[in-house]
C-alpha cells in the first residue's frame, strides 16, 4: 500500500515538471520577475501599450473603465490617456467600452500579411519571458518586407513599433556561434531603461490577462485560514464521535 | 386506534410526512440504520468526494450557464466576460474548470480502491458496471465542456475525438458528419455539445449515480479486509463490525471534504491553469479552423486512452483498441476469479500486479501529453501492451497455477509480442527494441514466473473471519 501512494507521489513528481518544459520555443528566454501589485509599474506598462501597442492590437475583452480602476487611474486620466477610439458619430468612445481598435482583419492582412492578434490574454498564451524576449529581441533583417525580424518569432509581420525608445539591433555571431544582438543605433533609451520599460509593458500584458489575479490569491489565503479552521474542528468532531468505536 | 396512537408518538411535522412519504424510511435505510463496516481507511473518502464534486460542478455550472453563450461567435468572448465582467465569475469559472480534473482525480482513486479490496466481486459486481457507466459517461461530459470555450485546444481536440468515428469502415465519414451536424466542427456542433454537457449527460450522470448507490446500499460497503460483516450480525440483526453511516461516516467524510477542498481551493487559488495541465496556454486563443496547433494533447484525464490509441499503427485498430481498454474495466468482476477479495490477503505476485498498473496507468498518461518521438512511441506501445497484460494476469492469479501452465502461457505471451517485434526489427534502433522488449517481459517475468519458483510469493494469504481493526 506504502509503495502504492510512494509510486503515484514519484510519477506526479518527475511527470509534471518534465511537461511543463516540454513546448517552447527554440532560443533560450530571458527571465523576468514581474510584480502585478506594482501600480506605478503597471501605469508605465499601460502607458507604453495604448501609446505604441493598440493602433493595431486591440484588447477586445477588457474594458478602458477596469483597467483605469485597477490602475488607480481617474475617469478623466482614462478619457485622455488610454482612449483614442471613437463610434460611428466621431465621439470617443466611453470608458466602460471594451478595448478595440480601427484595424480591420483585411486590412492586417493587407499591411503586415497576418491580422494583428488581440492582445488581451497574450501573457498567458505565450507566457511572461517570452514576451520579455520577443519586445527585446527586434533586428535590422533586409531580407524582410519590413526591414526587421526577431530573435524569438523568426519572420514576425510586425514592423518594430518602439524603435525610437530602443533603437536598431543588429544579430551577430559570438565566439560560441550563439546568435545575439547588440544595438548599433541608439535610441531614446540606454539598454537598461528599456529593457526596464519592456518589463513594465509585460507587467502590464500580464495583469491585462488575468486582471484578478491578485485579488485572487489575496482572497485565496483567507479561504485557506478558514478551510485549516474547518478541517480542525471537522476533525475533533469526528475524534469525539468516534471515542466509542472500538 | 392503533394508528392515532402512531400519529402522536410521532407527531408532528415528521409524521405527517411520514404518512404520505416515506422519509424517515429513507433516512434510516441510507444513512441513520444503514450499517457500514468500521474499518474504513483513506481509500474510501473518495466516494463521497465524488458526490460533492458532482455538486461543486452542478452548482458553478448553473451559474456558468446563466453567462455563457453557446454560439461560435460570442462564445469564447462570452467566458472572458464571465472571467472579467462578472461579480465573482471568475471564481466559478475556475471552480468549474478545476473540478473536471478533481472529479476524474476522485474517481480515478475511488475506481483503484475497489480494485485493490477486491469491490467489484459478487454480490457487487453491478455497483462496479454501474461505476464504469458513470466512468463512461463522465467522460463524455469532460468532453463534450471541454469543446465550450471554444478556444484553440477545444476546437482541435474535439476535431481530433470526433475524427476518430471517421475510421469506422464503410459509415465513418457519414457518422462524423452527423456527430458534427456540419461538414467540418462549426456552430452546429457547438450548440449540440452545450445540449449535451448541460443537461442530457448530466441527467443520466445523475440517474446512474442513483442506481450505483441504490446497488451498494442493498448489498452493502465492502471493506479494506474484504470481509462481509453481514456475515456477524448480533441478536438485533445488527452487523458487529458495522457502525451507522450517519453520524460515524458522516462525521469521518467532513474530515476528507476538509482536506479535499483545501487541495482543491488552493488550486482556484493559486494554480488555477495547474502549469498548463487543467488550462492549456493554448485554448486562451479563439479557435481558428484554419490554424492547426503544434501539438493537440487531450486533457490530462484522457491520455493514458490516448496513448493506446496511438500506439497502434492501424487508426481504425487503434481506436478498437482504445474502446477494448475501456470495455474491458466492465469485465474486471468476472476476470478476477480470486475468492480473495482484498489485497492485504492476496499474493505478493498480484500486489505486484497492481503496483505495475498504476505506473502503467501514469506513464501512459505522461506519455499522451507528449509529442511521439521514437522512444516515446516505443515505451507507449509497451506499456499499451502492459496495460492489458494486467488484465490477463488478474485472471491468471485467480488461483494457483501450475508449473507447466505458468511457464507456457508465459513463453505465449512473450512469443506473441516477441513475433511482432521481429516483423518490426530494425538494426538502426535495435538497443531501444530490446531494451524496451524487457519491459513487459520482467513485468510477466516477476507476476508469472517468480512464484513458480519460490511457490510463498505466489501465494494468497488466509483471510480473517471478522475485520481487523
Amino acid at each position: 500500500m506504502k509503495s502504492l501512494i510512494a509510486f503515484l507521489a514519484l510519477a506526479v513528481m518527475v511527470g509534471v515538471p518534465v511537461a511543463l518544459q516540454a513546448a517552447g520555443p527554440s532560443v533560450p528566454l530571458d527571465a523576468v520577475k514581474v510584480d502585478v501589485t506594482n501600480e506605478a509599474s503597471l501605469q508605465r506598462g499601460a502607458r507604453l501599450y495604448f501609446n505604441y501597442c493598440m493602433g493595431c492590437h486591440s484588447a477586445q475583452y477588457m474594458r478602458y473603465s477596469r483597467v483605469g480602476r485597477d490602475l488607480g487611474l481617474t475617469e478623466n486620466q482614462v478619457i485622455h490617456s488610454m482612449i483614442f477610439t471613437t463610434d460611428e458619430d466621431g465621439e470617443l468612445v466611453n470608458p466602460g467600452s471594451l478595448i478595440t481598435n480601427a484595424m480591420t482583419a483585411d486590412y492586417g492582412e493587407e499591411a503586415f500579411g497576418v491580422e494583428p492578434p488581440d492582445l488581451t490574454l497574450v501573457a498567458r498564451v505565450r507566457g511572461e519571458d517570452w514576451l520579455y524576449t520577443f519586445l527585446r529581441g527586434f533586428y535590422r533583417d533586409n531580407s524582410r518586407p519590413l526591414g526587421v525580424n526577431n530573435i524569438v518569432f523568426d519572420n514576425v509581420g510586425m514592423p518594430h513599433p518602439l524603435w525610437e525608445l530602443q533603437g536598431w539591433q543588429e544579430k551577430h555571431l559570438d565566439a560560441n556561434g550563439v546568435s545575439r544582438l547588440r544595438v548599433v543605433e541608439p535610441g531614446r533609451m540606454s539598454g537598461p531603461e528599456y529593457d526596464r520599460a519592456i518589463r513594465d509593458l509585460v507587467t502590464f500584458l500580464s495583469y491585462l490577462a488575468e486582471p484578478m489575479q491578485v485579488e485572487r490569491q489575496r482572497i485565496g489565503v483567507y479561504v485557506m485560514l478558514f478551510l485549516i479552521v474547518f478541517l480542525g474542528l471537522a476533525y475533533l468532531l469526528k475524534k469525539e464521535y468516534w471515542k466509542d468505536v472500538h | 386506534m392503533a394508528g392515532n396512537t402512531a400519529d402522536k408518538i410521532q407527531g408532528g411535522v415528521l409524521g405527517w410526512v411520514d404518512a404520505r412519504f416515506p422519509l424517515s424510511q429513507l433516512w434510516n435505510e441510507h444513512l441513520a440504520r444503514y450499517y457500514a463496516p468500521k474499518n474504513f481507511n483513506f481509500w474510501y473518502y473518495f466516494g463521497s468526494l465524488a458526490l460533492l464534486v458532482l455538486v461543486i460542478q452542478i452548482v458553478t455550472g448553473i451559474f456558468l450557464t446563466m453567462f455563457f453563450k453557446p454560439d461560435a461567435e460570442l462564445a469564447f468572448a462570452s467566458v472572458e466576460y464571465i472571467m472579467r465582467d462578472v461579480e465573482w465569475g471568475w471564481l466559478i469559472r475556475y471552480m468549474h474548470s478545476t473540478g473536471a480534473s478533481f472529479f476524474f482525480v476522485v474517481v480515478y482513486l475511488h475506481m483503484f480502491r475497489a480494485l485493490l479490496y477486491g469491490s467489484y466481486k459478487k454480490p457487487r459486481e453491478l455497483i462496479w458496471i454501474f461505476g464504469v457507466l458513470i466512468y463512461i459517461v463522465l467522460m463524455a461530459e469532460a468532453f463534450a465542456g471541454y469543446l465550450l470555450p471554444w478556444g484553440q485546444m477545444s476546437y482541435w481536440g474535439a476535431q481530433v475525438i470526433v475524427n476518430l468515428f471517421a475510421t469506422i469502415p464503410y459509415i465513418g465519414p457519414e457518422l462524423v458528419t452527423w456527430i458534427r451536424g456540419d461538414f467540418l466542427l462549426s456552430d452546429a456542433t457547438l450548440t449540440r455539445f452545450f445540449a449535451l454537457h448541460v443537461i442530457a449527460l448530466p441527467l443520466v450522470l445523475l440517474l446512474l449515480i442513483v442506481a450505483h448507490i441504490i446497488a451498494l446500499h442493498e448489498v452493502g460497503s465492502n471493506n479494506p479486509d474484504g470481509v462481509e460483516i453481514k456475515a456477524h450480525k448480533d441478536e438485533n440483526g445488527i452487523p458487529r463490525d458495522g457502525i451507522p453511516f450517519h453520524p460515524y461516516y458522516t462525521v469521518k467524510d467532513l474530515v476528507g471534504v476538509g482536506v479535499f477542498l483545501i487541495a482543491f481551493f488552493a488550486v482556484v487559488f493559486f494554480a488555477p491553469e495547474m502549469g498548463g495541465l487543467f488550462l492549456k496556454p493554448a485554448n486562451m486563443i479563439p479557435a481558428d479552423p484554419l490554424v492547426t496547433p503544434d501539438l493537440i494533447p487531450p486533457v490530462w484525464y484522457f491520455t493514458s486512452f490516448y496513448s493506446i490509441l496511438r500506439a497502434v499503427p492501424d487508426p481504425f485498430m487503434g481506436v478498437v483498441a482504445m474502446g477494448a481498454a475501456v470495455t474491458i474495466l466492465f469485465f474486471v468482476p468476472w476476470i478476477d476469479r480470486n475468492p480473495v477479495k482484498s489485497v492485504r490477503y492476496r499474493s505478493f505476485a498480484h500486489k505486484l500486479n497492481l503496483a505495475v498498473f498504476v505506473v502503467t496507468f501514469v506513464s501512459l498518461g505522461y506519455l499522451g501529453l507528449q509529442q511521439v518521438t521514437t522512444l516515446y512511441g516505443e515505451l507507449t506501445l509497451r506499456f499499451g501492451v502492459m496495460y492489458f497484460l494486467f488484465f490477463w494476469l488478474l485472471w491468471f492469479h485467480s488461483k494457483e497455477r501450475s508449473v507447466l501452465f505458468s511457464i507456457i502461457s508465459f513463453l505465449v505471451l512473450v512469443g506473441i509480442y516477441s513475433l511482432y517485434d521481429y516483423t518490426r526489427f530494425d538494426p538502426a534502433n535495435s538497443q531501444l527494441l530490446l531494451t524496451a522488449w524487457l519491459l513487459p517481459t520482467v513485468y510477466l517475468f516477476l507476476t508469472m514466473l517468480v512464484p513458480v519458483f519460490k511457490r510463498d510469493l505466489g501465494r494468497d494469504r488466509p483471510v480473517p473471519e471478522r475485520v481487523t481493526a
